[in-house]
């Protein structure tokens, strides 16, 4: 009895202790799921932060990218404007070069002879090429009349152009001033019908000294205004053509005396033999 | 390298011309002074375009283009008038003819560079 007694009481303790255990497993069991799960949590956000770290490594390559974009945007649109400039630069000096060509060529031929109907032609056709006259006459000043007389003429007859008093009219006031005259009428290309009434009057001049005039009338028909190179023309014309003028009419003087001169002494080394 | 031939009686327009005709890379500019001396030129030099003036004296512009168009060897020679004529009949004129541009006087340089180099580059 007293056996049965020990060995139910050891059954107990046995049974006792085998819950203990099953509640122990059941607690590692329990443990061991929850520890799972916070793996997979960490697991996921360990994940998740790499690509987050990736997304802004991302976003930050795209801002410095699209700074640099935007930095050569600037640069591009600068170079642009600086072409530009230079374009307009280009053509500027292009416009200047042609424009010093033309007065190249007309002082050219303005200095290339004495003969002074050759010099008078040649005043004659820059008038009408690099200008584009219609209609003009160069007058020239006879000191002894203290007149102003017609010596060459294009577009109409020298004979219709009338000799002019110093001083008297457009055109004798713009020779005793020695400034030039444009008219009003120049822009629109009306041009003038009356010979006392030049559109434009240029005074030929040696240093202050007037010598003659261009007189013009009118204007050809495709030329619609001056540009800046037909004012750096007349003033070119003023000087050099003057000059030209007065040196080409002196060494013809100069020659018709030699000649007279030569004929002279000619005569006088002949008489002796007779 | 393009030969160039100036016809132009006026010795201030010749040179001018032949001016801006020099600044045309390899260009080589041949001078006449009417149309008759640019005939002679025409069959001792090979010509590429001729620029050539209207009023001249022995032989007119427009009489020049007429005989260069005639011509089997030249006709097919760019010919750009240049002429104080600005009218537009004397435009159709010339190009009736078969002058293939016409340029009124007092001409524009950059312009005449640009005419010219357009038919050389052709």
């Amino acid at each position: 009895m007293e056996r049965e007694t020990s060995i139910g009481k050891k059954a107990d303790e046995f049974l006792q202790m085998f819950r203990k255990g099953e509640e122990f497993t059941q607690e590692l069991l329990k443990e061991n799921e929850r520890l799972r799960f916070k793996l997979a949590q960490l697991e996921d956000a360990v994940e998740r932060s790499g690509d987050e770290a990736k997304v802004r490594l991302y976003e930050e390559r795209i801002k410095v990218t699209e700074d640099e974009l935007n930095s050569l945007k600037e640069r591009f649109r600068q170079v642009e404007e600086e072409n530009k400039d230079f374009a307009a630069k280009y053509v500027e000096v292009e416009d200047e070069n042609n424009n010093l060509a033309n007065l190249y060529v007309a002082s050219y031929q303005l200095h290339s002879t004495l003969d002074f109907n050759e010099v008078l032609r040649i005043v004659l056709e820059i008038v009408i090429n690099l200008i584009g006259a219609e209609k003009f006459a160069v007058l020239l000043m006879e000191e002894k009349t203290n007149e102003l007389i017609p010596v060459g003429a294009e577009g109409l007859a020298i004979s219709d152009v009338p000799k002019v008093r110093f001083g008297e009219g457009i055109i004798g006031t713009a020779a005793r001033e020695g400034e030039s005259y444009f008219s009003e009428n120049i822009h629109n290309n009306k041009g003038s019908n009356s010979m006392e009434n030049p559109i434009v009057c240029i005074p030929l001049k040696i240093k202050e000294h007037v010598i003659g005039v261009i007189a013009i009338y009118s204007l050809l028909i495709q030329k619609k205004k001056f540009s800046n190179v037909d004012y750096e023309l007349f003033n070119l014309l003023a000087g050099h053509a003057a000059t030209a003028i007065f040196s080409s009419r002196l060494y013809t003087q100069s020659e018709r005396k030699l000649t007279t001169i030569q004929s002279f002494l000619d005569m006088l080394k002949e008489k002796p033999r007779r | 390298m393009p030969n160039i031939l100036v016809v132009e009686d006026s010795p201030t327009m010749r040179q001018l011309i032949s001016f801006a005709m020099k600044r045309i890379a390899g260009s080589k500019v041949i001078e006449a002074t009417d149309g008759v001396d640019a005939l002679k030129k025409l069959s001792s030099e090979k010509i590429d375009l001729i620029l050539c003036d209207i009023n001249m004296p022995v032989m007119d512009g427009l009489k020049l283009v007429s005989l260069v168009r005639g011509s089997p060897g030249y006709k097919d020679i760019p010919i750009i008038m240049i002429t104080a004529e600005g009218a537009e009949e004397d435009r159709k004129r010339a190009l009736a003819i078969g002058a293939n541009a016409y340029l009124p006087k007092p001409i524009q340089t950059q312009e005449l560079i640009k005419l010219v180099n357009g038919y050389i580059s052709k």
